[in-house]
């Protein structure tokens, strides 16, 4: 264990559980405090369980295309919290169609999120800098 | 014949039972007004009248002075705890469930960091214990620690139970320890989606036997009996657990609902996990206890007459007894304000009738889960809060308004789910069955030492009344 908790979920309306299930696996695996919300999840819940948890950082998935809506005001949520300042990331499929990922990053990043990422993003290439960006040595 | 003396004390009678426990059958019962100044003369009151009741059965007053005597109570307010938690959803719920299914009263249920005038309200709320949880096991420790902080400033005698973050619970009570007694134990929510609320529930009835009981000065009543071992709802709940369980060689009557309506609240005990019983049905909030009760302060067929006329609204009850609202908020009305009241005239009786449905009705939408849709771009995905009841079969009424009915299974349809609300997660066929002898509380202390026995005085004694 690395001693640092994620919370983590699929926002909203989306039923896609089968990333969340490997994120799951790979996070512990790579020894973190794993809190898995499962699909479904609403931003309340985020919340509260970050709350609950002492989290460190929120992984969000978004896959069915409405991650936009789904996320608008959730740094708010949490600043309204009073954690504002909990590291925030989002993956899947986050729009619809093709975009340029630029504009989607940006899009994202304005909504709060520290890290955005693209579809099909593996494990081993976002578990390093989460581990970097929460201050794990290896 | 092994008698053994199963009691009650109320907050307005002290009720006795016996039970042959070779036989496992109720040989009778007595009751007497509860004597708060002195519970003792009530309760000698109350087993010379048994006495009486017994010699028909063959048994001496010899027999009852030597019986074991085992006691629960509800008397001088029973059991009243505060609630903390931090997040109101999650761990402050969680406490709130410890709290209800350890038998307790819950005056107030709070959330986030304690306030200064928190602190004030709970000195004035006067708990008998506060149970104090907040962040899951590693998680958040600032809020139970700001709590305990205001709590040691709290001008109250009061037992402090922590079932919060295990790691700062040391450190929580070492806050506490000086004005408190403190009594640490599991997390009531250990992870997100888990809840653990036994270990809690048997510390609270350890502080309820071994303090609670001096501290209300009921303790006299144990030159009498052996012990005040838990208050009455817990006792209920218990029975409704082994019912549900069965003991060894017994079995259990699975899923079950327990309605018991008082003349101040309506309790409502759901014995049973209440998985969606629909397929693909998603759950959401917090895990719901084997063992849930619940408590309705406004639903009463007595003092809270006019409350549960205001909750369920005047026009309701009138259209389904064909009355007017004026009569029915002035039938309530005058049972609210008259504490000897009893029905008399068969208007009295019909309202009676009416509002032993709503308690139910109401009472038991409130335990039930319930279903809600949500859209999705593939279509609808049903979402499930709270217990799924609809497969419970077993529907056991209990108190007064029940048992004096002539028409108990028509009240008790209330509990049943009704088309006006299918979301609504009621036991959908239930077999009805009523506590004619006032046993559940008896059998529930039974139960601690004599499963077999409770377990087959309940199955003799509840009648199936549909
Ligand atoms: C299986 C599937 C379904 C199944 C889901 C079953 C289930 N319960 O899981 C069903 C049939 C129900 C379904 C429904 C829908 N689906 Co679908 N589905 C897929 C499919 C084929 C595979 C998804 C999957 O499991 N991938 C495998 C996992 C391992 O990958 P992953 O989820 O992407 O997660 C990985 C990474 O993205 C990353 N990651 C994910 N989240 C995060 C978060 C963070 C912070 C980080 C760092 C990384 C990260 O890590 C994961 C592990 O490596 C994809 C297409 C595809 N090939 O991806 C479409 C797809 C996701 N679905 C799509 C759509 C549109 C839908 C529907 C709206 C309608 C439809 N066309 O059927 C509905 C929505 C239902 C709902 N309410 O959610 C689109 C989304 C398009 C978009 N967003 O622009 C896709 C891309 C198909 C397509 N090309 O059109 N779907």
């Amino acid at each position: 264990m690395n001693g640092k908790t994620l919370v983590l979920g699929v926002i909203g309306s989306d039923v896609h559980a089968v990333g969340n299930k490997i994120l799951e696996i790979s996070l512990k695996e790579a020894g973190f405090n794993v809190v898995n919300l499962g699909v479904l999840v609403s931003q309340k819940e985020f919340v509260e369980a970050a709350l609950e948890t002492a989290a460190d950082a929120v992984l969000v998935s978004s896959l069915y295309g409405h991650a936009e809506i789904d996320c608008r005001g959730l740094r708010e949520a949490f600043i309204e919290a009073g954690i504002g300042d909990i590291r925030l990331y989002i993956g899947g499929y986050l729009v619809v169609g093709n975009q340029p990922w630029e504009e989607t990053r940006a899009k994202f990043e304005a909504l709060g999120f520290d890290r955005v990422y693209p579809p099909n993003t593996l494990p081993e290439e976002f578990i390093p800098q989460l581990k970097q960006d929460l201050g794990i040595e290896e | 014949m092994q008698l053994i003396i199963l009691i009650d004390i109320g907050s307005t009678f002290t009720k006795v039972s016996a039970v042959d426990l070779e036989t496992a059958r109720f040989l009778g019962r007595f009751q007497a007004p509860t004597t708060p100044a002195n519970v003792n003369e009530g309760l000698q009151v109350a087993l010379t009248g048994l006495g009486d009741e017994l010699a028909q059965a063959g048994a001496t007053s010899g027999d009852i002075k030597r019986a074991r005597k085992l006691a629960c109570s509800s008397a001088a307010g029973g059991l009243q705890m505060v609630a903390i938690g931090l997040v109101t959803d999650l761990t402050a719920e969680a406490a709130r469930q410890a709290a209800l299914g350890a038998g307790a009263r819950v005056l107030k249920t709070y959330a986030y960091e304690l306030t200064d005038a928190d602190r004030d309200e709970i000195a004035q709320l006067q708990p008998d214990i506060i149970l104090l949880a907040g962040g899951t096991d590693g998680g958040n420790h600032t809020t139970i620690i700001h709590n305990a902080q205001v709590l040691a400033t709290l001008d109250l005698n009061v037992p402090v139970v922590i079932a919060g973050n295990r790691s700062v619970a040391p450190e929580v009570a070492g806050y506490l320890k000086n004005s408190f007694n403190t009594y640490i134990t599991a997390n009531v929510m250990p992870e997100i989606g888990r809840l653990d609320v036994e270990p809690a529930r048997q510390v609270i009835r350890q502080v309820f036997m071994d303090t609670i009981v001096q501290a209300k000065g009921l303790a006299k009543a144990e030159e009498l009996i052996e012990g005040i071992f838990m208050p009455t709802p817990a006792a209920v709940l218990r029975a409704g657990t082994l019912l549900s369980k069965g003991a060894p060689g017994l079995a259990g009557w699975g899923d079950l609902l327990i309605v018991d309506v008082g003349g101040a609240t309506t309790d409502v005990h759901s014995l049973g996990m209440g998985h969606p019983s629909r397929s693909g049905t998603v759950m959401r909030g917090l895990p719901e206890p084997f063992a849930k009760r619940t408590v309705e302060g406004d639903l009463g067929v007595r003092v809270s007459a006019l409350p549960l006329v205001e909750a369920v609204g005047a026009e309701v009850i009138a259209s389904h007894l064909g009355w007017d609202p004026e009569e029915v908020r002035g039938a309530a009305a005058k049972i609210t304000a008259n504490q000897d009241y009893l029905p008399q005239t068969s208007e009295d009786v019909e309202f009676d009738q009416a509002l032993g449905y709503f308690a139910a009705k109401t009472a038991v939408g409130r335990h039930a889960g319930r279903l809600s849709e949500v859209y999705t771009p593939t279509g609808a995905v049903w979402i499930q809060e709270g217990k799924d009841l609809s497969q419970f079969r077993a529907v056991i009424a209990t108190g007064g308004v029940f048992i004096n009915s002539s028409a108990p299974a028509a009240m008790l349809e209330g509990a049943a789910r009704d088309n006006s609300d299918p979301l609504a997660l009621k036991p959908v066929d239930p077999v009805y069955y009523l506590d004619g002898d006032y046993l559940l509380a008896a059998a529930g202390l039974l139960a601690e030492d004599y499963g077999q026995a409770a377990f087959r005085l309940m199955e003799h004694s509840l009648k199936r009344v549909s």
